[in-house]
Parts: C-alpha cells; sequence; structure tokens
C-alpha cells in the first residue's frame, strides 16, 4: 500500500475533526500563557524614551498588523490548494480563515489609529501603508461578500479562490509601501513611499532597533496571537465541516422524501 | 499604574482589542454549537448520507 502524504491524511474530514479536537484545547491554552506573559512583560517595561507609555499599543497593533496579512496568506496558500490540487479541506481552511483575518486587519486599524493621534497628530493619514493596509480590509470583506452572495457552493469557493489569489498582489505592496525594495541584480529599485508610519524595526537585515526591554513582550505577545489565530481558524474550520455535514444530510433526506413521493404516485 | 496624558488611546486600544477578540471566539464557538446541535437532532432523526448507487435501488 503507498504510504500517504500529511496532506493526504488531513484531506479526509473526519480524519481532520479527530486530529482537530485533540490539537484545538492545546493550542488555545499556549495561546493564553504565551499572550498573558507577553503582555504582562510589555506593561511592566519601561516606558518608550521617544513615545513614553503610547509604546503598550504596540503589543497589540504589531501582531495584529502581522496576522492581518498572514491570514491573507493563509487564504491565497488554500485557494491555490483547491484551485490547482483540488484539496478538500483547502476551501473549508479559506473560508474559515477570512472572518479571522479580517478582525485582525480591522484591529491593526483602529489601534493604529489610536496610536497615530497622540504620536502623528492625526487618526489618519491617506498615505501609502494606511490606505494598502485599508485595502487589505476591504478584500477581505470582498471576499466574504463574494461567497455569500453565490448560492452554489462548488462556484461560490473556486471565484473566491480566484479573487484571493488576484488579490494577494497588496501583500509585497503593504511590505514596500514604506521600506522600498531594492533588487540590484534584478536591477530593481523601488523608493519607499512618502509616509508616517514608521519602517520596520523588529525584521530588518541589520538585526532589530527596539530594545530587548520591549522586543521580547512583543515577540511572545505576537506567538501568543499567532497561536490564537490557528486555534480560532481550526475552530472555524470544524464549524464549516460541521456545517457541510449538516447540509448533505438535508439534502439526501429532500432527495429521499421526493422519490418516496414518486414512488408512491407511480403505484 | 500611572498611563500619562495619553492613557485614554491606550486604554481605547486596549477595550476595542479585546472586545473585537472576544466576539469573534464567542461567534466561533456559539456556531460550532449550534451546528453540532443540528446535525445530532437530523441523526437523531435517522438522517443519513446517501451512498453511491442509492438512487438506482431505490427505483
Amino acid at each position: 500500500m503507498q504510504k500517504q502524504s500529511i496532506t493526504q491524511k488531513l484531506a479526509n474530514p473526519t480524519r481532520f475533526m479527530a486530529l482537530s479536537g485533540t490539537l484545538l484545547p492545546w493550542l488555545a491554552g499556549i495561546a493564553v500563557v504565551l499572550i498573558v506573559y507577553g503582555l504582562y512583560r510589555g506593561w511592566t517595561a519601561p516606558p518608550d524614551y521617544q513615545q513614553g507609555e503610547t509604546i503598550r499599543i504596540m503589543y497589540i497593533h504589531v501582531p495584529s498588523a502581522w496576522l492581518g496579512m498572514m491570514g491573507y496568506a493563509l487564504i491565497a496558500v488554500s485557494s491555490f490548494g483547491l484551485l490547482v490540487f483540488r484539496h478538500p479541506l483547502a476551501d473549508v481552511s479559506a473560508k474559515a480563515a477570512a472572518p479571522i483575518g479580517a478582525a485582525f486587519t480591522l484591529l491593526a486599524l483602529i489601534t493604529g489609529s489610536l496610536w497615530g493621534k497622540p504620536m502623528w497628530g492625526t487618526y489618519w493619514v491617506w498615505d501609502a501603508r494606511l490606505t494598502s493596509v485599508l485595502l487589505l480590509f476591504f478584500l477581505y470583506l470582498g471576499l466574504i461578500a463574494l461567497r455569500t452572495s453565490i448560492e452554489e457552493e462548488t462556484l461560490a469557493s473556486k471565484l473566491t479562490a480566484v479573487l484571493a489569489l488576484v488579490g494577494v498582489v497588496i501583500l509585497p505592496f503593504i511590505k514596500i509601501s514604506v521600506e522600498g525594495l531594492s533588487v540590484p541584480w534584478l536591477g530593481l529599485e523601488i523608493p519607499a513611499w512618502n509616509t508616517l508610519h514608521q519602517p520596520s524595526s523588529v525584521f530588518r537585515s541589520d538585526g532589530p532597533k527596539i530594545h530587548a526591554s520591549q522586543l521580547y513582550p512583543l515577540l511572545y505577545s505576537a506567538l501568543g496571537f499567532t497561536f490564537l489565530f490557528f486555534a480560532l481558524h481550526m475552530k472555524g474550520m470544524r464549524n464549516e465541516i460541521l456545517r457541510r455535514r449538516v447540509k448533505a444530510l438535508r439534502i439526501a433526506e429532500v432527495d429521499r422524501a421526493r422519490e418516496k413521493e414518486a414512488v408512491a404516485a407511480a403505484e | 499604574m500611572d498611563l500619562g496624558p495619553h492613557a485614554a488611546f491606550i486604554v481605547a486600544s486596549y477595550a476595542i482589542f479585546t472586545l473585537v477578540l472576544v466576539s469573534l471566539t464567542a461567534w466561533l464557538l456559539f456556531d460550532g454549537a449550534r451546528q453540532k446541535r443540528l446535525l445530532e437532532d437530523l441523526e437523531a432523526k435517522g438522517a443519513r448520507r446517501r451512498r453511491s448507487g442509492e438512487t438506482e435501488r431505490t427505483k
């Protein structure tokens, strides 16, 4: 018998339900521990020498922004899995990730705005970073709206997957908007846009630019919220599998009732 | 803890953040419980999935 890969094993919804049922409490538990520890360290760290106490917003704003983008990347990979490999759980994954990614993107926008007012003097500017993240949020809403507007589930999943793959271009745009892009061997030089938003302080080629007393709480908090994202995503996938089972049972029952009626009418 | 002159922005950020994530979690838990209940109700009524070839046998 041919040995199955892990994705092939997980392609079976029943097997996925059993495995996720075991994993979910662990994911949620690890998330809570890491979030509490990260935020505790963040709130007991000394205030920033420039931003003062408002630096506390960073521990929720930065993970929200990362997870908003990661959620969309997850939808794009799942959509690719649906369109190319026809993986049975790919569409379930894409559908479950959309509201969670949208929520984190919305939180990045709101907390960023509340951080921006005391630091920049304004809640909002139409610059490249803020506008591109707003577009990401609208893309999420577009995916959710498109799926709910089409009743035929297979068609809805395929069209949503195509839109998700087209929209993935927003992710490098968000990154480039603040830092620009330089690829000398390709002769590619995209300058950073004029923006109030600061460039990345953590993932830089020359190492993190923030003090360890802020960096480690941020990393713990980000890791915790990442676990939370995957716990919520797994829960969303489980719900979607149950919803599809309920739908399949209802359709089967309606079909049987119609067939019985047809047999009775023929007799 | 003194949060300084911008306390309202910090508190509002955390309050909205908590509200959104708690609402999202509650919605997922509620939806899961609802789907499970619907499935159990259908199974209790004897509903079962269609197997291949079932239509032909019925006919």
